[in-house]
């Protein structure tokens, strides 16, 4: 078998990043004005966006940086202690 | 034309692609901008690019083999080569006839402005087409927050720990002088003014350098929350210029094209009062800087008169 040194694009290249969270962030639905500047400025992609405008995180992987809930105009988003 | 198949659209938040080329799960710090940044700037430029990344933060980040949080290929090449790589896999796919495909360079401050810039001014002499883009956190932060001749005065480093004494090194302002088709600066916490600069840059052959301010919550310590207020702050109190310059024409863009005139700037304070770096920044430091930034503003604004 020939091993090439070349690492093929997947989630979870830097391990279940979303271990290394101390905070949670939680969408508030009903406040949330659906302008997804939360989406825009993710480092992780992991805040997603639906076909109705609805965001929603993916926490396998979210690193619990708290960037969303600081962009949020309508502080939808609040940052939840994991313990 | 050669590997340029065109971005057409304004990029606006609901025009940008819902695609992930940066995958979820990657090395990277909480809040770093660097791959923000490398996000936004993947879905401008579409799966049909190759990057060059040479040691640096986006190196590390890629993770561990053999997975890669990058859908489109990726080049880890030699601290001081991007460049010359660039210059090679460029050449390599004309070769082979492939013309739609956008060559990027993707280095740190420390892989351009010092190490880098020899095989860098190289490739922009001889025209190369290619993109280079210096994500610049102002030191070498992967190796643990040393000193760059990009690091700002003032800044608290391992190896400057009483504050930088220089100033910061011009590297756009000597891409402008090697004549290159298209140069700009940016900023993470402005993504969509990076995305279209990125449109313009690939509507364009040649060799094209962009240079993104680019906040690192452990190297500049402040909270990972803070980082987009953080490159704000820099752009709104006029320590970083937002511009582009289109063979010979420089124009303001983003809100720096409303603080042409200093008094609409904020106090250069709250920008370094938010990170721990500028601790050691005393008053007669600051007026210093301060000096500094009125300078690059003079020369910028100089450019805008054509
Ligand atoms: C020739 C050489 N010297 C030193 C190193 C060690 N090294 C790897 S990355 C790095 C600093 C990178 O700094 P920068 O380009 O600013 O990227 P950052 O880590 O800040 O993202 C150094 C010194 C190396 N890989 N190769
Ligand atoms: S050290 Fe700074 S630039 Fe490097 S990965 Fe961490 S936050 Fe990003
Ligand atoms: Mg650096």
């Amino acid at each position: 078998m020939v091993v090439l040194p070349v690492s093929r694009g997947r989630e979870g290249a830097g391990g279940l990043t979303g271990m290394w969270r101390i905070k949670r962030p939680v969408v508030d639905s009903s406040k949330c004005t659906k302008c997804h500047l939360c989406w825009l400025f993710c480092p992780e992609g992991v805040v997603r966006r639906g076909s109705k405008g609805e965001v929603w995180i993916v926490y396998e992987f979210c690193k619990g940086c708290g960037i969303c809930a600081e962009v949020c105009a309508a502080h939808a988003i609040k940052m939840v202690r994991e313990v | 034309m050669v590997g340029h198949q065109g971005i057409t659209e304004t990029f606006t938040l609901k025009s940008l692609t819902d695609e992930e080329y940066l995958l979820p799960g990657n090395a990277a710090c909480p809040g770093c901008a660097a791959v923000m940044a490398m996000r936004i700037g993947l879905k401008a430029l579409g799966p049909r690019t190759v990057l060059i990344v040479p040691a640096c933060c986006m190196s590390v980040a890629q993770g561990h083999y053999p997975k890669t949080p990058s859908k489109v290929p990726v080049f880890n090449t030699a601290f001081a080569a991007s460049a010359a790589t660039a210059s090679g896999i460029r050449a390599a796919l004309e070769m082979k006839g492939i013309t739609d495909v956008y060559v990027v360079c993707w280095a740190g401050d420390g892989g351009t402005a010092d190490i880098g810039i020899q095989s860098l001014s190289g490739a922009a002499e001889r025209g190369d087409d290619l993109i280079y883009i210096c994500y610049d956190n102002e030191a070498y932060m992967n190796t643990g927050t040393q000193r760059s001749s990009s690091t700002s005065e003032g800044a608290r480093t391992t190896t400057t720990i009483t504050g930088k004494a220089e100033r910061k090194k011009d590297v756009p302002g000597i891409m402008m002088a090697h004549r290159i088709p298209y140069v700009a600066t940016a900023c993470a916490s402005y993504p969509l003014d990076f995305a279209n600069k990125l449109r313009r840059a690939v509507s364009i052959k040649g060799t094209r350098y962009i240079h993104l301010l680019s906040p690192c919550p452990p190297g500049w310590r402040y909270p990972s929350e803070k980082t987009v207020e953080v490159g704000r702050l820099a752009v709104e109190t006029g320590a970083w210029i937002l511009y582009e310059w289109t063979g010979g024409r420089c124009r303001l863009t983003g809100p720096s094209s409303g603080l042409a005139d200093r008094s609409r700037r904020r106090p250069l304070e709250e920008y370094l009062r938010i990170q721990g770096r500028f601790s050691e920044a005393d008053p007669s430091k600051i007026e210093a800087m301060k000096k500094r930034i009125d300078e690059e503003w003079e020369m910028i604004l100089e450019l805008c008169k054509g």
